[in-house]
């Protein structure tokens, strides 16, 4: 059959992309940047074109029931033996946050991150790598080799631009990394030697089913599957190691290491959901008040981090954990059968609170380069590699723009953030946090159904988180913005245009809520009914047995 | 021969979390280089123990699968010593890095002040 560009091959594109480009890459001497960042941005732009088409196609037709598993068979072996890809909503939609997130991120490093240390544009393609591929597979082995692709190149990214910080941070990431790619095997192992199969489908398909004496065994894989991406989703007390990578890490970096706690989140949602959701018989709900306290118990800690916070990066740092507690406290609601229309809010607002947190992270760097800390940690950069950051990104690329009303454009677009971060209106952090609150008071509709005391907590934190991040920022701001005298620091185009193109896509994002919504609504309800995911992947066809007509 | 197994991935596992809590950064690496061959020697006893028995069947014809070793645990026991050998490769540079740029070998960079 000459199907080799047939359109089923789409859906290992995000892997393959980047893979061939990071390696294109490696080629290239390192002082050939042009044509490195031409290539980087190439390879970003395809993936969003995919992203984009792999969307539209999980969302299938109504035939389908609005829901279309997408299988890719490698080596074309039948399903529950084979290593398989699987597009479903919720992974095409994670694919394209990651392609959004990845072009502003490279075109701020055009401003000078990108030289301050070698195979920068590798490694960031080798992360996208690992991110797609993680967010695609579906078989819990193939899971983990993803995650270490994904690990290896944040490691080297972390370390880019070098400096002691950044060591001392790179070295607690690494061992905290190692330590959970351990505990992932173990998972793995008990998995494998209580049911025989790693595939997420097969496995989900054996939990009802399991002997008394397995179900034990089971659940303990379960748990320490469990704390390894917890690790990652930076759950408390899991998370000490958060705060000062996110903050050590260059600009760009940081901004793409955004997306790392929620690989770390949509694992959890597809692993706890499809084993533990409708179908597990005896097991269904394993794990949900874990997931609904120590949520809460992350967005607490968050919370008085932001307000005990100095430096912006810090305080954004920390907003990374409030997100990642918010969406895990809705997680281990909806797998306690708290119905779909939170876990919809929830997703909205992991989108939201992404792109907002990406934004604050570019944003975080020129606001503070007056500033010690930041500027201090330059000046080691500098030193480390005899060239200094802010002599450096003016000349050369002829991007060297320097944008006039620096404070005004700076202050425009931190408040946008603090907007988007408190979920204030009219951006679509409210929206999210809006959703995810009636979608909690209405769980089965309007005065149907009772409210339990854990729901009235977690909605008064959401509240107070969005409080005291409003209080951190605006006093940052104040600081900033009016209370500092001298000079405004001086600004490149090219660094405040990733900035206000993730606000921009935030606008987007509030303007065409109610579609992205309705993607959500349907991604939420099929992710609480397991069986369209599972009878997806087992049923799928063998290209060698259809028939050739299709040619 | 499956409690000489499970005793040395118990006294391999349980050393290695120790040298891991410990605060000097080769304890650590030694401590994960440990953890790393406990658990694939888990991993590996997860295919079911089995001697004498090679894990690659003939092809062609009628195979019976109950004398043969499990030889999906050995796979993924090679990758995952492929896996956990880079990034100890990778460990080793920074821990070099961060002794080089603090001068002290102790995983906070630097020394506690009350011992």
């Amino acid at each position: 059959m000459m199907d080799a560009l047939s359109p089923e091959h789409l859906i290992i594109a995000p892997i393959l992309i980047p893979m061939v480009a990071g390696a294109l890459m490696l080629l290239y001497d390192d002082r050939q940047r042009t044509a490195k960042l031409v290539i980087s941005l190439l390879s970003a732009v395809a993936l969003l074109i995919v992203a984009a088409e792999l969307v539209a196609r999980s969302k299938g037709s109504p035939l389908t029931g609005g829901n279309a598993i997408g299988i890719y068979l490698l080596g074309d072996w039948p399903t529950p033996m084979s290593i398989v890809l699987v597009l479903d909503r919720l992974s095409a939609m994670m694919v394209a946050l990651v392609a959004m997130l990845a072009i502003p991120a490279l075109i701020y490093s055009a401003a000078g991150w990108q030289r301050q240390g070698q195979h920068f544009h590798s490694l960031f393609q080798f992360l996208l790598m690992g991110l797609n591929g993680a967010f695609l597979t579906g078989d819990l082995f193939n899971l983990f080799v993803f995650f270490e692709v994904m690990l290896a190149a944040s490691y080297g990214l972390l370390l880019h631009g070098s400096g002691g910080l950044r060591v001392r941070a790179g070295l607690h990431y690494i061992a905290i990394n190692l330590m959970a790619a351990v505990l992932f095997l173990i998972g793995i192992a008990i998995v494998y030697g209580v049911t025989g199969t790693l595939n997420m489908a097969d496995l989900a398909t054996q939990i009802a089913t399991l002997s008394p004496e397995d179900r034990p065994l089971i659940h303990l894989a379960a748990v320490v599957l469990g704390l390894a991406f917890l690790i990652k989703a930076g759950i408390w007390p899991l998370s000490f190691w958060l705060p000062t990578t996110y903050m050590a890490a260059a600009a760009p970096v940081a901004a793409m290491f955004a997306i790392n706690t929620k690989l770390g989140i949509y694992v959890i949602l597809r692993l706890s959901m499809l084993t533990f959701g409708a179908t597990a018989g005896v097991s269904q709900g394993f794990g949900a008040d874990v997931l609904i306290f120590a949520g809460m118990a992350t967005i607490i800690f968050g919370m008085l981090g932001v307000l005990a916070s100095q430096g912006l990066s810090r305080i954004t740092a920390h907003l990374v954990l409030v997100s990642s507690g918010t969406v895990l406290a809705v997680t281990g609601f909806a797998l306690a059968g708290g119905g779909t229309a939170m876990l919809s809010g929830a997703l909205f607002y992991l989108i939201s609170s992404t792109i907002a947190t990406s934004a604050l992270f570019l944003l975080a760097e020129p606001i503070s380069r007056e500033e010690g800390g930041i500027a201090s940690l330059l000046a080691l950069t500098a030193d480390a590699y005899g060239t200094g950051v802010i002599e450096d990104g003016e000349i050369e690329t002829g991007a060297g723009l320097i944008i006039p009303g620096t404070f005004t454009i700076l202050a425009f677009s931190f408040i946008a953030c603090v907007l988007l971060l408190a979920g204030l209106p009219p951006l679509s952090g409210f929206i999210g946090k809006f959703a995810m609150l009636s979608g909690g008071l209405n769980p089965a509709g309007l005065g149907r159904g009772e409210i339990g005391w854990p729901v009235w907590v977690f909605f008064g934190l959401i509240l107070l988180s969005g409080f005291a991040t409003l209080v951190a920022l605006v006093r940052l701001g104040v600081q900033t913005f009016w209370a500092a005298g001298g000079t405004p620091p001086r600004m490149l185009a090219i660094e405040i245009a990733p900035v206000i193109a993730l606000l921009g896509l935030t606008v987007w994002l509030t303007v065409q809520a109610h579609d992205v919504m309705r993607y959500t609504q349907a991604t939420a309800r099929a992710l609480s009914i397991p069986s369209i995911y599972i009878e997806g992947v087992l049923a799928a066809p063998r290209v060698a047995d259809q028939p050739e007509a299709i040619e | 021969m499956e409690l000489v197994l499970s005793l040395g991935i118990g006294v391999f596992v349980g050393s290695g979390i120790w040298l891991v809590l410990r605060p000097r950064t080769f304890q650590v690496i030694v401590g994960l280089c440990l953890l790393a061959y406990g658990i694939n020697l888990f991993i590996f006893s997860m295919g079911r123990l089995r001697t004498g028995a090679a894990p690659i069947m003939p092809k062609g014809g009628f195979v019976n699968p109950d004398v043969y070793a499990d030889p999906l645990s050995q796979a993924l026991v090679l990758t995952a010593i492929v896996i956990s050998f880079a990034t100890t490769a990778l460990f080793l540079v920074v821990m070099i890095a961060s002794r080089g740029l603090t001068g002290t070998d102790h995983v906070d960079g630097k020394e506690r002040e009350d011992p």
